[in-house]
């Protein structure tokens, strides 16, 4: 179960206007502004829940996923992750979770992908069994017998997903955190992706947290949404709620972004 | 302690693993790998010459002959070397930060450190250490140390605790990045600033110096003090072990680390 409760973050950025004279200016002189990433988010997810994060652009989706995974440590409130708090029981929090960011490569990018599992192997020290199990399991259900050969660095962007997605469910975690999957991935990738991720959560029971701005993704995975904008949940409910008879998925978030002027 | 020692084994293992796949990724680029190891061998091979012609003029510096600065050298040469091996990783830390590749590291159960280092193993600096290895067999069959078990004993100490030192300092380097963003250039005053002037005896350099470096950055506990009792300058044997005291300075070093690790801020998306 993952609970968070009243959690604050916020950022100091650095601001400036373009140019060359300007940057001397702030070299000297710099002018911060406090962005508040988070303020008083709460929300509770239930073990085998699949859960779509949405929300614009800067709405706060990365950085609550980062909390939730341990990276950042939150300005104030209470987090907590199966019992655990994240920022301060890391090792043990993140040997049940799988983290998936759909900008960011965990895989090493030099060797053939079969090499960096057996590296995640050591690291999340994987019994011989289990390994040998999942990754037949993922190689199978991702379609991954002739990419796992090859390095990181020659795989297309869709293959490289697929390799990332299984490399975080190498130590089956109970819980799966995907920060935007599906970006960039061509038809046929994003739907072999969704499928995985449905039919994960239907055998192992894994408790899905997705964030992405493609309406399908969510319309095909989660039952659950919770709509974040400038750092406050806005709306927590079904997607039937929110749906107005048969209007477009794309139609009904775009409404409900100009709705909640965000 | 059982419990501990199985960790301490585990972390090895994998360790091991890293450089594994870190030479494995080398070897995809083997001309530039080549080029930097030469590149490094001479580099180094230069100051090895600056001391030699230097000899040619003055046969001694403050009382030390020739072959006892080559000794000193050499072994300050071969500690930084098996330090840039193991915590040279540190020197790219930077960008991990800024980017926010840090945040793969953080999301794997394993220590920080081990896998910052682990994922960017310097072989390379094979160049080096072959250099540092040469000439540390040249200043031993050369200088009238007398060699005996207490003598290599110190000197197995100071290579040990000059490595910690070095890996220390490295520590420091990359713990600063998650306060300024990159990496600073002024900490290479004490990195490779360090093993220029290492070169000598710190003793050399007048009091303050030495007192800077025995209380500070513990230079001279696994140079100055250790050479005296290798050159038969003083028969105390605390010297012998007086370069395992600099061990202690990875302690500091950690705990910077560890208070970076908490303002790390990673970066958008």
């Amino acid at each position: 179960m993952i609970t968070m409760e009243n959690v604050c973050k916020s950022y100091k950025v650095a601001k400036r206007n373009a140019g060359f004279k300007a940057a001397c200016k702030a070299f000297f002189h710099r002018e911060y502004e406090i962005i508040n990433a988070l303020s008083d988010v709460s929300f509770t997810i239930n073990d085998g829940e699949m859960v779509g994060y949405i929300g614009p652009n800067g709405a706060g989706k990365s950085s609550t996923i980062k909390i939730l995974s341990g990276i950042l440590t939150p300005d104030s409130g209470t987090v907590l992750v199966d019992g655990r708090i994240p920022y301060q029981d890391r090792i043990n929090h993140v040997s049940n979770i799988g983290v998936v960011f759909g900008q960011r490569s965990q895989l090493w990018w030099d060797v053939p992908v079969i090499d960096s599992f057996e590296l995640l192997r050591d690291i999340y020290s994987i019994p011989g069994n289990l390994y040998k199990n999942n990754v037949e399991e993922l190689t199978e259900l991702l379609g991954l017998q002739e990419l796992l050969r090859s390095p990181a660095r020659q795989l297309s962007l869709g293959q490289r997903m697929r390799c990332e997605i299984a490399a975080s469910l190498i130590h089956s975690p109970k819980i799966l955190f995907l920060d935007e999957p599906t970006i960039g991935l061509d038809a046929v990738s994003k739907i072999a992706v969704r499928e995985f991720i449905k039919k994960q959560n239907e055998l192992h029971g894994t408790t899905v947290i997705l964030t992405t701005h493609d309406m399908q993704d969510i319309e095909a995975l989660s039952k659950r949404i919770i709509l974040v904008g400038k750092g406050k949940i806005l709306l927590d409910g079904s997607l039937e709620e929110i749906k107005k008879g048969n209007a477009n998925i794309d139609e009904t978030v775009a409404e409900l972004y100009r709705s909640f002027e965000i | 302690m059982v419990i501990r020692m199985e960790r301490l084994k585990h972390g090895l293992k994998l360790y091991c693993h890293y450089v594994s796949i870190s030479i494995k990724s080398m070897m995809q680029y083997k001309t530039s790998f080549f080029l930097t190891a030469l590149g490094q061998f001479l580099v180094s091979f230069n100051v090895f010459l600056g001391i030699h012609f230097m000899f040619l003029r003055f046969h001694t510096v403050n009382g030390f002959t020739y072959s006892e600065v080559l000794l000193c050298f050499s072994i300050v040469l071969l500690e930084f070397s098996v330090a840039e091996m193991i915590a040279r990783g540190f020197d790219t830390f930077s960008q991990m930060v800024r980017t926010g590749s840090f945040d793969t590291i953080l999301v794997r159960p394993r220590n920080e450190i081990l896998q910052v280092l682990g994922s960017k193993f310097e072989l390379t600096r094979i160049g080096r250490m072959l250099q540092a290895t040469i000439v540390f067999l040249y200043a031993v069959l050369h200088c009238n140390v007398g060699w005996n078990f207490a003598k290599v004993m110190t000197v197995i100490f100071m290579i040990v605790g000059g490595t910690a030192v070095f890996s220390g300092l490295f520590t420091v380097y990359a713990a600063f990045c998650f306060f300024t963003l990159d990496g600073l250039e002024f900490m290479n005053v004490f990195t490779d600033g360090a093993r220029e002037f290492g070169k000598y005896p710190i003793g050399i350099y007048g009091k303050k110096m030495l007192l800077f470096t025995t209380f500070v950055i513990p230079y001279a506990l696994v140079q100055y003090y250790p050479l005296l009792y290798l050159t038969n300058r003083t028969d105390d044997v605390i010297n012998i072990l007086i370069p395992l005291c600099a061990v202690f300075f990875l302690i500091p070093c950690y705990a910077f680390w560890k208070f970076g690790v908490r303002h790390y801020k990673s970066s958008g998306s």
